[in-house]
């Protein structure tokens, strides 16, 4: 269990962004998490809301996107999700194979308000 | 109306940056650093002992132990090996940061070899850069042969790997090449030793890889 010191390092990230752009309160962050990386459940939630309480990101809604994992064939270049029995190309049986993708683990992007929109309501 | 701000920032950057900073620490102090990841009952314990026996005579060898169970460290002391206890807080995962407060209390610059054990687990520590040159992970024949397409990342991460408990080979029905070709698929070309701690087969060739490795960094120091 190590979402405590996840969300610790996603509200650091985030309050730094909102404050470069003027922003007064986070309201989501956008999440993309491949099935290679750390492994990150859906109670982080939980452990943000904590985190972040008493910040301008109180509140704010965790968005994923997760990434499977996948291998791709260097014989007939076919991509297939990664399974956990084998690393074999289902389609000419190849196991001559890579890993093609599901190590992704970043922030990209969040939504703010900005400090004019606040000004105007 | 939102508005919304790109960021794109890996999430454990912070993490990253103290990597950062205990990498430059080890390379001033002219060290090889290890960090050694495995399951509970691996062998990290066993292969550590015995690498420092091998090797207390030509090199100076540190260890800090993350582990929650702390390891024998009067062998170690017997052995004269400065020993660090890193304090985990029952954490899953050694980060950068805890290495980094337990740096002072290692004589860095005595050394030649940090090996640095950490938590028994075979997911959360792949994801936590502790800032040194290789990361080793020991497998186990009693695990199982499906180990690497269980836990892909961990196997992905690896710089050298060890097959641990290889006397039992035979009792067990281990694949070798089904558990080499997992590990293959993942981290192409990865240095990979067959040991057994017990019987000390395949130690000969990771000990002499290992002086390769020390000696290398020796002479960058």
């Amino acid at each position: 269990m190590h979402e405590l010191a996840v969300t610790q390092s996603l509200l650091q990230i985030a309050l730094h962004h909102a404050k470069e752009n003027g922003a007064t309160r986070i309201k989501e962050l956008n999440l993309v998490i491949g099935q290679l990386s750390s492994i990150v459940d859906d109670s982080i939630q939980f452990y943000w809301d904590m985190t972040a309480k008493g910040t301008i990101a109180e509140g704010a809604i965790l968005n994923f996107r997760r990434i499977p994992a996948t291998l791709r064939c260097n014989d007939c270049a076919h991509e297939f999700p990664m399974d956990q029995r084998d690393f074999i190309c289902p389609a000419c049986g190849s196991k001559r194979v890579g890993v093609a993708g599901g190590e992704e683990f970043f922030l990209e992007s969040i939504d703010v308000d900005l400090a004019s929109e606040k000004q105007e309501t | 109306m939102s508005n919304n701000i790109p960021v794109v920032q890996n999430i454990l950057s912070a993490n990253d940056q103290i990597a950062q900073q205990n990498r430059q620490q080890f390379e001033t102090a002219g060290l090889l650093a290890l960090n050694l990841m495995a399951s509970p009952g691996g062998g990290k314990t066993s292969v550590i002992l015995k690498t420092v026996q091998a090797l207390k005579d030509e090199f100076q060898i540190g260890v800090m132990d993350g582990d929650v169970v702390a390891i024998d460290l009067e062998e170690l002391d017997k052995m004269g090996i400065p020993v660090s206890l890193i304090n985990t807080g029952g954490n899953c995962h050694l980060d950068a940061n805890m290495v980094h407060g337990a740096l002072p209390t290692i004589p860095l610059n005595d050394l030649d070899l940090l090996i640095i054990e950490n938590v028994g687990n075979l997911i959360c520590p792949s994801a936590w850069d502790l800032g040194v040159h290789l990361n080793v992970v020991i497998a186990s024949v009693p695990e199982g042969d499906d180990k690497p397409y269980k836990y892909p990342a961990m196997f992905k991460g690896a710089d050298v790997l060890l097959l641990n408990k290889m006397d039992l080979q035979e009792y067990m029905g281990f694949k070798v090449d089904y558990f080499r070709h997992g590990v293959e698929v993942l981290n192409p070309g990865v240095e990979f030793f067959p040991v057994s701690c017990r019987t000390g087969d395949g130690f000969d060739a990771w000990l002499s890889w290992l002086r390769q490795k020390i000696s290398e960094r020796d002479r960058a120091g």
